[in-house]
């Protein structure tokens, strides 16, 4: 399941610059809103779930090299958060849904880790 | 530069900053070249005088479908392929050239970017155009191939300088002869810095992978930074300094600062605890998994703090494993350490 057609089917928004999103294969998936156990949780070119939206979560999605993070609840990031993510190439996605919701339509969908 | 601010580009188009950057290398090159830089010089002429059969026999051998028409070193007209064509329909071969070229000529400047040509080519729907200097003296001829020949040469150039700067960060420690090399990296980190939370783990992970360590030890020594950058960020009274050593053989990291000092170390090391406060914690941080997430990624983790004397992190990437001997710490008295070695890869 490329990124695209996750990003049709959750109607997420993309808060990012687009490009080819169907390229983009994301294998993987990890929730939390501790950014440490993502360091040590989530997999290079993963999903990432949280409800955080501040500009540190562009550092973490850059270094361990996400396919993009999906910030939950309707928490919006502000200018300078959007600004470094696309300076970073971090694709910041989002959605009003809770985690939870989102987690379990991914899963629905047959996102597993593969 | 903001995007409402806009500058005018060349031959006064509108350039905002969002266009600016879809501009690419292809089209700056269309306006960085000058006509003269891919024009062909060895260029074929005829006089007004001779006969059209004169221009079968040149555009036949030499492959072409048009010759300028000169007296002296004056340019008077062009003769082209439809015009030869009109000559040859007419049985006119004997006809002088004078007879079926056209004098008005459009021509282009040898100091002219290359985009103008092309724009003429668009405009007058030629495939060629003769090249005149500021005298107006025929110096070449400037077709679709010669351009499109000038900017792959150019793009190649491009292409070999970028190779060439890879190449010299890549083979650093081999180029450079001592009887120990090492590359020193400096970042000073301000506590309560959130903004800038993660800007020296991402550098030195780009520098590694620059100087062409393997992907897998850079997102180690990025994680390891990156928790140790935070731990400077959320716990220091006045920051720290991150310090990196890079070596042929082992890259240590060291995250050395002033205070406050660790109570109690082997607190510190259990995950899930932290002593950040409710706010931070709300931001995502104080999770309690910072130190444990370095020793993961690091082959040897040394923690030594002291209450009002400050914490000293010192953390090697063995990147030869013949070389990942183990060493022994130092344990002082007056101070708590930890040391750790990782016994996985």
């Amino acid at each position: 399941m490329n990124l695209q057609e996750i990003i049709d089917k959750l109607e997420l928004t993309v808060l990012t610059e687009p490009y080819d999103f169907s390229q983009v294969d994301p294998s993987f998936g990890y929730t939390s809103d501790l950014l440490s156990c993502v360091m040590a949780g989530a997999r290079n070119h993963g999903l990432w779930l949280t409800l955080q939206s501040h500009i540190n979560i562009v550092a973490v999605a850059a270094l361990l090299e996400l396919s993009a993070v999906i910030i939950t609840e309707g928490a919006l990031p502000d200018s300078s958060t959007i600004a470094k993510a696309n300076d970073q190439s971090v694709t910041l996605l989002s959605t009003p849904l809770p985690t939870f919701a989102i987690a379990g339509k991914l899963w629905e969908m047959g996102f597993r880790d593969s | 530069m903001t995007s409402t601010q806009e500058q005018h580009g060349r031959k006064g188009r509108v350039v905002t900053d969002q266009n600016a950057k879809d501009i690419t290398r292809v089209e700056e090159l269309a306006y960085d070249l000058k006509v003269q830089e891919v024009m062909s010089r060895d260029i074929k002429v005829v006089t007004a005088d001779m006969q059209m059969e004169h221009v079968l026999e040149q555009l036949r051998t030499e492959h072409i479908s048009g010759l300028p028409v000169v007296e002296g070193d004056e340019m008077i007209g062009i003769i082209s392929l439809e015009d030869l064509i009109r000559s040859m329909c007419a049985a006119d071969l004997q006809a002088p050239i004078s007879k079926y070229m056209s004098p008005e000529v459009i021509a282009i400047n040898t100091y002219d970017p290359v985009v103008e040509a092309l724009e003429l080519f668009t405009k007058f729907r030629v495939g060629r155009l003769p090249v005149v200097d500021e005298n107006g003296k025929l110096q070449g001829m400037i077709t679709k191939g010669d351009i499109t020949r000038g900017v792959l040469i150019a793009l190649q150039k491009d292409y070999q300088e970028e190779e060439v700067r890879r190449y010299r960060a890549s083979h650093l420690f081999e180029d450079i002869n001592s009887d120990r090399t090492s590359l020193i990296l400096r970042y000073r980190i301000k506590a309560q810095d959130f903004i800038h939370g993660g800007n020296a783990s991402s550098n030195i992970k780009r520098a590694l992978l620059r100087l062409g360590a393997n992907p897998q030890i850079a997102r180690r020594c990025g994680i390891a930074i990156y928790e140790a950058e935070m731990n400077q960020i959320i716990h220091t009274t006045d920051g720290g300094i991150i310090r990196v050593e890079i070596e042929p053989h082992r890259i240590l990291m060291q995250a050395i600062d002033e205070g406050p000092g660790i109570d109690n170390i082997n607190l510190a090391m259990q995950v899930g605890f932290s002593t950040a406060t409710e706010e931070i914690r709300e931001l995502g941080f104080g999770a309690g998994m910072g130190l444990n997430n370095i020793q993961r990624c690091v082959d040897k983790m040394i923690l030594e703090s002291e209450i009002g004397k400050g914490t000293k992190l010192e953390m090697k990437i063995y990147l030869q494993p013949e070389e990942s001997f183990r060493e022994v710490g130092h344990f002082d008295e007056d101070k708590t350490s930890h040391e750790s070695t990782r016994n996985h890869r």
